[in-house]
C-alpha cells in the first residue's frame, strides 16, 4: 500500500473504586437498574460533588506509571453536551489543566520495542446506560443511572501507532499496566476497558496528517483490529480515487463488520468547557506524587526484562509468566522459596496455568500457595517422590489445598530408594520373564524400558526409576 | 457587539431551546445590547491577570471512597414525567 | 408592639419563658398570612400542617424543660430555591413546578436541629435571576411599604415576608445582590455570608462560584442568631470551608473606637438616588460621632463589575440549569419528537424569558471561538476586582456604601429593559465576584417613604466584625424598628 496508516487510540477504564467519583453510590457491575443512585448522581437540583480521593490517586498513580509530566496544580473542567444517559448535561472532565501531561508506555512488537507518546491522562465521570429495546417500532429508549458518575479514566496516546500490530500490543501493555498497578479491572465485557481509534491516512514519506476518522462502540480488542483495518482500506479506497475523508465520527457494527457514520454527532461539537467551580483545586505536593509512585509496582515491560536477565528464563517463558500479575507475584515468592526458576517455571506454565484454566479459577483462586509447590519441587529433588508421583501430588493439592508432605504421608507414596527391597524385585523380575532377557542380551533396548515398567508396576510406581535403572541395568550387564 | 439571527439560532439550540420568529427577534436584540455592554472589558489590558474562579484559597477536598445508602427507586423515579418499570423513559434516541 | 412584629431573640425569650406558646405564635403567623400575603404575595407554598405539628413537639419539649434548639420554635420562611424533603420546591419556575425533593438543603437541615419551623417557601425571580422578583412565573411579591412597588430580587418574598410581618426570620440566596438589594428595598437586615461560609448543598444553583445563602432579619442580632445556625463546613459541598465559626453575638456591643471605614470614591456616581446619597452621608456621621474614622479608597473596577457578572454567572448558569431536560424530573413537552425536540420544547415551555436569555448569553460566552473574549477574559477582570478589595482592606477595616442606588421602583417599570436592571446591582456584585461578605441594615428613608439600606463589607470570613459595625450603627438608630403598615 502506498499510504502509511497513522492510528492513535483513547482508552477509557473504569476505575475499580467502591464507590463513585462524586457521590457514595456503588459502582458494582450489573445490580438492578437504577438501585445505584442517589440525588447527586441523578443531577438533582442543588447537589454538589465531592471528589472520591482513591479515584483521584487511582489517576495520579496511572498518570505516573504513564511516564507523564504531573504539574502541581489540576483542576476540573466541565464538558455539555446533552444526553439522556448524562444526568447534568455535562460531564466533569479535565480539559484545561490534565492530571497528566506528555507521557509515553514502550511496547514491543515482534521483538522490537517502539514507544508511543501519551498525550495526556485525565479523570472524569462515567456516563449511565441507554437501552434501546428490540421491538420493532419502538419509540423510546430507556435510561439506567447506575453507572452515572462511575470514575473513569481517559488515556489519549499519540497518533505514533502505524500497524495493527502496533495496536494490539499498545492494548495489551496498557491493559497489563492498568491490572498490575491494581487501578481497573479491565474487564471489557463489562465496559470497564474500552477503546476509540483515531485513524488517517497519508502517503509514504508525506509529513502532514491527513483527516482523521474517529471510530467508536468497539467492544473489544478483536473490533478495534477489525475496524481499523476495515477503515484503512475504506480511506485507501476513497482516496485512490481522488476523493476526501471527511473528519468525522463513525460507530463500528460488528455485525455487519464495518464502520458507519454516527448520526448524532453530524453536527460539529461545541462543548463550551470551562473550570468546574464547584470542586475546588488539587495542588499535588513531591511528598504525594513520590508516596503514590513508590506505590507502583515494577510493571510488566520491566518485570520481563528482569525475568530473563535474573533467571534466565527465555523470553517466551518470561511472557507467560509476566501476563498475569497474580502469576508473576506466585513465580518469584517461589523463587524466593527455592532457587530453581526454570523448574518453577515449568511447573507454573506448564501445570498450574493448566489446571486454572480447567477449573475456570484465577490464579489467585487456586488453594495451591506458593510455598506449598516449593515444597513439592524439593522433594522430588530430594528423591522422596517421583516426578510422575509429583504430578498426581500436585493434581491432589489443587483439589484439596493440602501440604504435598501429608498428601505423601498419606497416601504412603515416599520413594522406595533402598537397594536391597528394590534389587529383591528387580530379581523376582528377571527371573519370570526370561524371554524379555532374552532378547535384552540380543540388544533390544525397548526390553530394558519393558523391566523398567514392570519393576515400577510391582513397586506401584514408588521405586525411584533411577536407581531402577541402574541397578537393572547391572543386574542384567553382568 | 451585534449578533445575528443566525447566531441566535445556534447559541438556542446550543442552550436546547425552542424559540420561535418573535423570540428569535427579541433575543437578537437584547443579547446584542447586552453584548455591546460587556465590551467595556476591552478597555482594560489583562495580559497578566490570572482568571479567577476559586476565591476561597482552599484546596484538596476529598471524600473517602465510602458506601452510602442509594435512594429508594420510589424517590429517584417519584417526580419522572416517564417511567417504564426501574427505567427512566425518553423519546427514542438515535445514534 | 405585637408579637409578629417582635424579633426572633424577643420572641424565642417569650417562648423559653412559657409567655406564649409556639402552637399560639405559629397559628397567628399563619393567620396573618392569610390575611395579608393575598396582597404581597410573599409565599409560593405553605407547610402549616407540619409547621403545627412541630410546633406541639416543641411545646412539649419546653413543657418538659427539655434542651431545645438555637431557634426553638422560630418561624423562618425559606426562599424556594431551597431543597426541602416532601416539600415542593420550585424556583419559580414552570419547570420545576411539580418538584418535590427527596432531600434537604444543608441550611434546611441546620434549621431544623435548631428547632425552627419552617412555615412556607417564598417567591423569587425565577432561578434566582432578577433584581425585582417580578420574573417569577407564578407571581409577583410586592412591597410591603407601598404595594406598588417591587421587593426587590431576586429573594423579594423572603424579604417581604419579613417586611410584612408575616415571619421574623427568613432565608435568601444571594450571587449579585439577591439577599442585600431586597433586604435594603424591603427596610430589613439580608446578611451576605463568605463564599463558603454556608454549605450550598441543595441551594439550587445560579452562579456555583458566586451563590451563598444569606439571612434576612429584622434586626442584626437576629441576622447573628441565624448565621450562627447556618454557618461551617459540610462534607456534601466542597466549597464550604474548614474556618471555626466563632459566636457572632458575643461582644457585638462592644464600641467601634477606631475603627476605619473605606469610602470608595466609585460608589459615589452619578446613578444614585438624592435620598440614598443623603442617608449615607447622615450614616457616616453617625459612624464618625461613634469613633470610626472614614477613610477614602478607591476599587477601580467597580464599572466593570456588571460585565463580569454576566458573563460569568450566566455562563454558569447556563450550565447550571442544562440539566433541567424532562428526564429525571420536572415537566416534560408532550407533543415532542424525538429527544432533542423534547429537550428544546420542555425547555422552551419551562423556562421564562430571563432565564432563557441568560442561559442563551452565557452559551454564548463559552462557545467556542468566544471563550477568550467573554469568559476568560470577564475571569482575569475578576481578579482585577477582588485585587481592588485586597488593597482597600490594607488600609481600612471595612467598606461603606449604599445597597441600592435607588429605593423601591414601581413594578413594570424596569421590565423591559434588562440591561437598566442589571445596573441596579452594580454596588452589590462586587462582594460576590470577590467572594466577600456584606450586609445591608436600614439607614433611612426617602421622601416617598421607602427604606434606604447602607451596605457594609468586610474581609474573607470578617463576618463576626460585619456584624460588630452593624449592630453599632443599629444601636444609634430607630429604623430597624420601624415596621410596615399593611
Ligand atoms: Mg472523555
Ligand atoms: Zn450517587
Amino acid at each position: 500500500m502506498k499510504y502509511e496508516v497513522v492510528i492513535g487510540l483513547e482508552t477509557h477504564s473504569e476505575l475499580a473504586t467502591a464507590t463513585k467519583l462524586f457521590c457514595g453510590c456503588s459502582t458494582k457491575f450489573g445490580a438492578d437498574p437504577n438501585t445505584q443512585v442517589c440525588p447527586v448522581c441523578l443531577a438533582m437540583p442543588g447537589v454538589l460533588p465531592v471528589m472520591n480521593k482513591k479515584a483521584f490517586e487511582y489517576a495520579m498513580k496511572s498518570a505516573a506509571a504513564l511516564c507523564c509530566k504531573i504539574d502541581n496544580y489540576t483542576n476540573f473542567d466541565r464538558k455539555s453536551y446533552y444526553y439522556p444517559d448524562l444526568p447534568k448535561n455535562y460531564q466533569i472532565s479535565q480539559n484545561y489543566h490534565n492530571l497528566g501531561v506528555d507521557g509515553f508506555m514502550d511496547i514491543e512488537v515482534k521483538g522490537t520495542v517502539k514507544r508511543i507518546r501519551i498525550h495526556n491522562v485525565h479523570l472524569e465521570e462515567e456516563a449511565g446506560k441507554l437501552i434501546h429495546p428490540e421491538e420493532t417500532g419502538a419509540d423510546y429508549s430507556l435510561v439506567d443511572f447506575n453507572r452515572a458518575g462511575v470514575p473513569l479514566l481517559e488515556i489519549v496516546s499519540y497518533p505514533d501507532m502505524r500497524t495493527v500490530d502496533e495496536v494490539e500490543s499498545y492494548m495489551q501493555t496498557l491493559r497489563k499496566m492498568l491490572l498490575y498497578t491494581e487501578i481497573s479491572d479491565c474487564k471489557m465485557q463489562e465496559g470497564s476497558l474500552r477503546f476509540e481509534a483515531s485513524i488517517s491516512l497519508r502517503l509514504k514519506g508525506v509529513e502532514t496528517l491527513g483527516n482523521r476518522v474517529e471510530i467508536k462502540n468497539l467492544n473489544s480488542m478483536k473490533f478495534v483490529i477489525k475496524a481499523i483495518e476495515y477503515e484503512a482500506t475504506r480511506q485507501a479506497e476513497l482516496l485512490d480515487r481522488g476523493e476526501t475523508i471527511d473528519r468525522e465520527t463513525r460507530l463500528w457494527d460488528e455485525i455487519n463488520e464495518k464502520s458507519v457514520r454516527m448520526r448524532s454527532k453530524e453536527e460539529a461539537q461545541d462543548y463550551r468547557y470551562f473550570p468546574e467551580p464547584d470542586l475546588l483545586p488539587v495542588l499535588i505536593d513531591e511528598k504525594w506524587l513520590s508516596t503514590i509512585k513508590s506505590s507502583i509496582p515494577e510493571l510488566p515491560f520491566a518485570r520481563k526484562q528482569r525475568f530473563v536477565s535474573e533467571f534466565k528464563l527465555s523470553d517466551y517463558d518470561a511472557n507467560l509468566l509476566i501476563e498475569d500479575k497474580v502469576l508473576a507475584d506466585f513465580f518469584e515468592e517461589c523463587v524466593r522459596g527455592l532457587n530453581r526458576p526454570k523448574i518453577l517455571c515449568n511447573w507454573i506454565t506448564n501445570d498450574l496455568l493448566r489446571e486454572a484454566k480447567e477449573r475456570k479459577l484465577e490464579i489467585g483462586q487456586l488453594k495451591v500457595k506458593p510455598a506449598q509447590l516449593v515444597s513439592l519441587v524439593e522433594i522430588v529433588e530430594k528423591g522422596t517422590i517421583s516426578s510422575t508421583t509429583a504430578k498426581e501430588v500436585f493434581i491432589e493439592m489443587i483439589q484439596t489445598g493440602k501440604d504435598p508432605q501429608k498428601i505423601v504421608e498419606e497416601k504412603g507414596l515416599i520413594q522406595i530408594s533402598d537397594e536391597g527391597l528394590i534389587g529383591s524385585v528387580i530379581d523376582k523380575i528377571i527371573s519370570g520373564n526370561p524371554g524379555v532377557i532374552d532378547d535384552y542380551k540380543k540388544g533390544k533396548k525397548n526390553a530394558l524400558t519393558f523391566l523398567v515398567g514392570q519393576v515400577m508396576k510391582e513397586t506401584k510406581g514408588k521405586a525411584n526409576p533411577k536407581m531402577v535403572n541402574e541397578l537393572l541395568k547391572g543386574k542384567l550387564d553382568v | 457587539m451585534k449578533i445575528s439571527k443566525k447566531d441566535i439560532r445556534y447559541v438556542a439550540h446550543l442552550s436546547r431551546i425552542a424559540l420561535s420568529d418573535n423570540e428569535e427577534e427579541l433575543f437578537v436584540h437584547q443579547l446584542s445590547d447586552i453584548l455591546s455592554y460587556i465590551e467595556k472589558l476591552n478597555q482594560l489590558n489583562t495580559d497578566n491577570v490570572d482568571p479567577l474562579v476559586y476565591t476561597t484559597n482552599t484546596f484538596n477536598v476529598f471524600r473517602e471512597d465510602a458506601l452510602e445508602k442509594p435512594l429508594a427507586i420510589e424517590d429517584a423515579q417519584y417526580c419522572a414525567p416517564s417511567t417504564m418499570g426501574a427505567f427512566f423513559k425518553v423519546p427514542k434516541v438515535i445514534e | 408592639m405585637r408579637l409578629l412584629e417582635s424579633t426572633a431573640l424577643q420572641i424565642k425569650q417569650k417562648i423559653l419563658s412559657k409567655q406564649i406558646r409556639v402552637v399560639e405564635l405559629v397559628g397567628q403567623a399563619f393567620a396573618r398570612i392569610k390575611a395579608v400575603d393575598p396582597t404581597i404575595q410573599s409565599f409560593i407554598s405553605l407547610n402549616e400542617e407540619s409547621a403545627l405539628k412541630q410546633a406541639r413537639e416543641i411545646d412539649e419539649k419546653i413543657d418538659h424543660n427539655e434542651k431545645v434548639g438555637l431557634l426553638a420554635g422560630i418561624p423562618v420562611a425559606v426562599k424556594d430555591n431551597l431543597c426541602t424533603r416532601g416539600l415542593s420546591t420550585t424556583c419559580a419556575s414552570q419547570i420545576l413546578k411539580n418538584f418535590v425533593p427527596p432531600y434537604d438543603a444543608y441550611v434546611v437541615k441546620r434549621l431544623k436541629e435548631e428547632d425552627a419551623i419552617i412555615i412556607g417557601k417564598t417567591n423569587l425571580d425565577e432561578f434566582a435571576m432578577g433584581s425585582s422578583t417580578e420574573n417569577s412565573s407564578f407571581q409577583i411579591t410586592r412591597n410591603p411599604w407601598n404595594v406598588a412597588c417591587v421587593p426587590g430580587g431576586s429573594s423579594g418574598g423572603s424579604a417581604a415576608a419579613v417586611a410584612a410581618n408575616l415571619t421574623p426570620m427568613s432565608l435568601g440566596s444571594d450571587t449579585g445582590g439577591s439577599v442585600r438589594q431586597p433586604a435594603a428595598l424591603c427596610g430589613i437586615v439580608g446578611l451576605k455570608p463568605t463564599y463558603g461560609r454556608v454549605s450550598r448543598y441543595g441551594l439550587i444553583a445560579f452562579g456555583s462560584s458566586l451563590d451563598q445563602v444569606g439571612t434576612m432579619t429584622k434586626d442584626v442580632s437576629d441576622a447573628s442568631l441565624l448565621l450562627q445556625v447556618i454557618a461551617g463546613k459540610d462534607s456534601k459541598d466542597s466549597t464550604s470551608v474548614q474556618t471555626p465559626v466563632p459566636d457572632y453575638l458575643q461582644g457585638i456591643d462592644n464600641n467601634i473606637q477606631g475603627l476605619r471605614i473605606g469610602i470608595p470614591k466609585e460608589y459615589l456616581t452619578e446613578g444614585m438616588h438624592a435620598d440614598v446619597h443623603k442617608a449615607l452621608k447622615d450614616a457616616l456621621r453617625i459612624y464618625e460621632k461613634l469613633g470610626a474614622k472614614i477613610i477614602d479608597v478607591t476599587l477601580p473596577h467597580t464599572e466593570y463589575a456588571v460585565a463580569v457578572y454576566y458573563i460569568v454567572a450566566n455562563a454558569e448558569a447556563s450550565s447550571n440549569l442544562s440539566r433541567y431536560d424532562g428526564v429525571r424530573y420536572g415537566i416534560r413537552s408532550t407533543n415532542a419528537k424525538g429527544v432533542i425536540d423534547m429537550y428544546c420544547r420542555t425547555r422552551a415551555e419551562g423556562f421564562g424569558n430571563e432565564v432563557k436569555r441568560r442561559i442563551m448569553l452565557g452559551n454564548y460566552a463559552l462557545s467556542s471561538g468566544y471563550y477568550d473574549a467573554y469568559y476568560l477574559k470577564a475571569s482575569r477582570v475578576r481578579n482585577l476586582i477582588k485585587k481592588d478589595f485586597d488593597a482597600a482592606f490594607e488600609k481600612v477595616d471595612c467598606i461603606i456604601g449604599p445597597t441600592s442606588p435607588v429605593p423601591a421602583f414601581k413594578i413594570g417599570e424596569r421590565a423591559n429593559n434588562p440591561l437598566e436592571m442589571y445596573l441596579s446591582d452594580i454596588y452589590t456584585i462586587p462582594a460576590n465576584l470577590a467572594g466577600i461578605p456584606g450586609i445591608s441594615i436600614p439607614c433611612g428613608f426617602s421622601k416617598d417613604g421607602l427604606p434606604i439600606g447602607l451596605q457594609i463589607l468586610t474581609k474573607h470570613f470578617e463576618e463576626k466584625q460585619l456584624l460588630h459595625v452593624a449592630y453599632s450603627f443599629e444601636r444609634e438608630t430607630d429604623y430597624h424598628l420601624k415596621r410596615a403598615v399593611i
